[in-house]
């Protein structure tokens, strides 16, 4: 950014009508991880790579496991793009497939 | 044991390897990397920041392999965009997300495969020309990777797209020109499995 030249200064009548100025814009939809179901990663390894990236306790990194071997899908994390990007990147590095899409429901 | 990881107490594992398996391993591993290539630091540029600032590729690799180790990260397989313009999109994005990535998942595949090649390479021979592999945590975990790339790539050479292929090929008449590839695609599955579960012991 270029250096700002101090105009006059301007009285800002302060109202309350002001405070909607600042009103924090709509939180973004949130984007989603989606890894699919692929014949040839094992299951066993699957369930590990959620437990080691995501941290995800051993219950619920089968449970997302098993989604995606029976559902062929199975969403593993949500938050923002790059976040999701990240984890996308995390799972495409551990050979898992895995796509993100903004979560439009 | 044969054909599976052990748990060495106190992290890591360990496997007892013959001759033909440690050349089978490592001529895989070598193809590995011959295939995922050299990275952009080879690439003839004598400028060490210039590889910092590499920009990988926006499109697909044509390889069927390749294409598997690194996947279009915007194109879910399972919904069709709802419009061309749509279909664009998702392909704008998966390329953008390909040339900021793709250099570093490559990289990281490399690096595993180099793993087990030194790993290999290391091994002072035992009785009848095997040894027993013996690896730190941290050489499992590269070992564990390289281990499901290879899978990958022979799956992808296979044409495994469903689990039903998998069972054809457990019924693969010896004289099939594809079982010897399938027989160490099972075997090194055998040798993945037994080491995840090392790793979550």
């Amino acid at each position: 950014m270029g250096c700002v030249t101090s105009p006059a200064p301007v009285e800002i009548e302060r109202t309350e009508s002001a405070e909607e100025v600042f009103v924090v814009p709509e939180p973004d939809v949130p984007w989603v991880t989606i890894v699919h179901n692929d014949p040839v990663n094992l299951m066993s390894y699957v369930t590990y790579v959620f437990q080691t990236y995501f941290g995800y306790t051993k219950d619920k990194a089968t449970k997302l496991m098993l989604d995606v071997h029976h559902k062929g899908r199975a969403v593993v994390s949500s938050g923002s793009r790059e976040e999701m990007e990240r984890d996308v990147q995390a799972m495409h590095g551990y050979g898992l497939w895995a796509t993100l899409q903004q979560d439009r429901k | 044991m044969p054909g599976h990881f052990e748990p060495i107490p106190g992290g890591g594992a360990a496997v007892a390897l013959d001759e033909v398996e440690i050349s089978i391993i490592r001529s895989l591993a070598v193809q590995l990397l011959e295939l995922i290539g050299p990275g952009p630091a080879e690439d003839a540029s004598a400028d060490p920041l210039a590889e910092l600032f590499a920009e990988g590729p926006s499109e697909p690799p044509a390889d069927p392999v390749l294409r598997r180790l690194f996947p279009d990260a915007y194109s879910d397989p399972e919904t069709a965009p709802a419009s061309p313009a749509e279909a664009e999109e998702r392909e704008a994005h998966s390329a953008e997300f390909r040339r900021y990535t793709e250099n570093d998942l490559r990289a990281g595949k490399r690096d595993n495969a180099l793993a087990v090649i030194r790993t290999l390479d290391a091994l002072s021979p035992v009785d009848e020309g095997g040894a027993v592999l013996k690896l730190s945590p941290e050489e499992s975990r590269r070992w564990l990777g390289a281990l499901n790339d290879l899978r990958l790539a022979i799956g992808a050479r296979l044409e495994i797209t469903d689990e039903d292929d998998t069972d054809l090929l457990y019924r693969l008449p010896d004289e099939d020109p594809r079982k010897p590839m399938v027989m160490a695609y099972l075997w090194l599955g055998g040798l993945q499995e037994t080491l995840v579960t090392t790793l979550m012991s």
